[in-house]
């Protein structure tokens, strides 16, 4: 039964301290990473000195431009590729050692779905189903259903993967990653391909699988994606983590700016300049910048006291992407 | 999208779930299935089908003129005798397709074992359902012997079907000049295609070694029936006589001794041997890059 090698689960026996281990470790984090490094054979660093956390019960973005390694992150994690060096563990268990004991605990979207065009999508769902060692082949037919009617392709079951547009296919691999009731989800790119409604839908699914209580790892290189729908993220760059945290505090790190709205932005300008405001920027009606210490009520006086007609004041909550630029002081939309 | 029953809350599967003890089997049906729906394995199959038909067509028309015995020497083994009894167009179709059209279909499906799955990118999604890697690859050659089985059987099916169509069926005459009955030659016609589709496991191990080199179908398959033309031109050289024993396809044709009386077993357990070593020394290799190898597509 079991298989004698490196990049295999220990054998069967084993299980029970593993399972003893994942118990002893279930505070470290749903995934946790240490040191985690890539080199491919070419030479590329892909991913470097990696130290990740994802708490239970999190929806956790990985938020990473093109080519910043969230890939290669996460080939490491699902044991398809063995580190250069340092350690991960999911589920408390290192992988890729404990492969079969975690994996049929993770349901996983890796760079896409990838298909049989020759056979049906319930087809395709039946065989990754035969593959997993712990599903029950007694219970197949109804879970192919249910992830089928699940991600809402009942109605194209029959149909060959190869005549699936690239939405259903993409649902279709969410389906493969639903087969079983999972401890966490590892979705690569989800969104891809999709159109903004596949996109809206997409999300929905991700809240309720974590109102479900599972974990979901989401990587995406689209900011708003994880603002969206996550309660914790990750940023990397270069195969590097910039940072990592809840959205929220991640977001207090970037500081709101101050936008005033007037027909008078040259005035207003001015004022907000004596009055301390930082970084102005002036864009046809509307003049921004960093807010100062002082009250901002003050500002707004002697806004309309030097005569400037204010039609709206405030100050816009930071967003990610500015965390983002203030982290690596770039755009986001740089590649690696 | 709507909500299921499918969602069971976190707390509810803190039991890892156990491996059923028949998911071995599972799998290799999964496995079966799919490569036999293939339209590519069909279409292998197809073609062999097809070879007996010709054969006996062509030697009924050759014959068509009357003369009953046209040994017109040359042609594959066996072939002169077809018009006595339809039974030899069995061993004359496994011994025109055994040197080339087998082993070819054989390194084709071989080949795209993997490195198939690993184009299309669904080798990952197999080992994350998790496969096991070892599994994966054993259920992969034991579906290559299967359809080492079944490609064989198409021939000898196919040409008994033919053989019986075309021409007479009856007790027949062994290599050594004995007579032995129609249904011990039906009996040493189904042992004979078993030796031939044994003989092909050979260059299954080596086409699945090949396979866990690339990430190609397309290369993996083309290298496998490549290095099956090589060695069959390595084999007709003379010069190199010393090495001609070590190639897999050195004893393939002795699967007629099967028609000596008695049987001459030496060149049929060299055969079997000779596979025998082929799929340890490939299976294994085949099994140590596998299991250590980044899946990166
Ligand atoms: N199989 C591979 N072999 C060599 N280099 C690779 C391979 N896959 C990815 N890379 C390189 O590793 C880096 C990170 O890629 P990837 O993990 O795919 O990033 P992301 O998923 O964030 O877009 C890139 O520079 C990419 O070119
Ligand atoms: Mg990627």
């Amino acid at each position: 039964m079991d298989e004698p090698s490196a990049t295999q689960p220990p054998p069967p026996d084993a299980d029970a301290d593993a399972g003893a281990d994942a118990r002893a470790h279930a505070g470290a984090g749903v995934i946790a990473t240490r040191g985690l490094t890539k080199r491919y054979r070419g030479g590329q660093l892909a991913v470097d000195g990696l130290d990740l956390t994802v708490p239970a019960g999190s929806v956790f973005g990985f938020l990473g431009p093109n080519g910043s390694g969230k890939t290669t992150t996460i080939r490491m994690l699902m044991g398809l590729i063995a580190p250069t060096s340092g350690t991960a563990r999911v589920l408390g268990q290192p992988m890729p050692r404990a492969s079969r004991a975690v994996l049929p605990q993770v349901g996983a979207l890796i760079e896409g779905p990838a298909l049989y065009g020759f056979l049906s999508g319930r087809d395709n769902l039946t065989r990754y189903d035969a593959a997993d060692p712990t599903a029950d082949p007694r219970t197949r037919r109804t879970r192919v259903a249910q992830a089928l009617d699940r991600v809402g392709l009942s109605a194209a079951a029959g149909k060959k993967a190869k005549a699936y547009s690239l939405g259903m296919k993409q649902r279709l691999g969410l389906a493969a990653a639903l087969l079983q009731p999972r401890r966490l989800l590892v979705l690569d790119e989800p969104t891809n391909g999709l159109d903004p409604q596949g996109m809206r839908e997409i999300r929905t699914l991700v809240r309720e699988l974590a109102f479900d209580g599972t974990t979901v790892f989401l990587s995406s290189h689209l900011l708003d994606e994880i603002e969206q729908v996550c309660t914790h993220a990750a940023v990397m760059a270069q195969g590097r983590l910039v940072t990592q945290g809840a959205v929220s505090d991640l977001a207090a790190g970037a500081r709101g700016r101050l936008v005033v709205t007037t027909p008078d932005p040259g005035d207003a300008a001015r004022v907000l300049k004596e009055q301390g405001v930082g970084d102005l920027v002036v864009a046809e009606d509307r003049v921004t910048g960093e807010p100062p210490e002082r009250d901002l009520a003050e500002v707004n006086a002697a806004l309309v006291t030097a005569g400037v007609r204010v039609r709206g004041f405030g100050v816009e909550r930071a967003s990610l992407e500015d965390a983002f630029v203030a982290l690596t002081g770039e755009g986001f939309d740089v590649a690696g | 999208m709507s909500r299921v029953e499918a969602a069971v809350p976190a707390g509810a599967v803190d039991v890892p779930r156990r491996p059923g003890p028949l998911w071995t089997f599972g799998l290799l049906r999964s496995e079966l299935v799919t490569t036999f729906r293939r339209w590519r394995t069909l279409a292998l199959l197809g073609v062999l089908a097809a070879v007996p038909v010709l054969v006996g067509i062509a030697v009924r028309i050759e014959t068509g003129d009357g003369s009953p015995d046209g040994r017109g020497g040359g042609g594959p083994a066996f072939i002169s005798q077809i018009t006595n009894n339809g039974l030899f167009l069995v061993f004359t179709a496994l011994a025109a397709t055994l040197p080339f059209f087998l082993p070819m279909a054989i390194g084709v499906v071989a080949g795209d074992a993997i490195a198939g799955e690993a184009g299309a990118g669904t080798l990952r999604y197999l080992l994350v359902a998790p496969a096991g890697r070892t599994r994966l690859l054993l259920t992969k050659y034991a579906t290559t012997i299967a359809f080492c089985l079944v490609a064989t059987l198409v021939v000898a099916a196919s040409a008994m079907l033919v053989g019986a169509l075309l021409f007479p069926l009856g007790d027949l005459t062994t290599i050594s000049g004995t007579r032995i009955t129609f249904a011990e030659g039906l009996g040493r016609a189904a042992l004979i295609a078993l030796v031939v589709a044994a003989s092909l496991t050979g260059v299954a191990a080596l086409g699945l070694f090949v396979s866990t080199l690339t990430g190609s179908g397309i290369a993996a398959m083309a290298t496998t029936v490549g290095l099956l033309i090589t060695v069959q031109i390595l084999d007709q050289i003379p010069q190199l006589h010393a090495i001609q024993p070590y190639l897999f396809s050195h004893y393939w044709l002795s699967f007629a001794d099967l028609l000596r009386e008695p049987v001459y077993w030496d060149d049929l357990v060299r055969n079997l041997g000779l596979q025998g070593l082929y799929a340890a020394v490939f299976g294994t290799a085949a099994w140590a890059r596998f299991t250590t190898k980044d899946i990166s597509t």
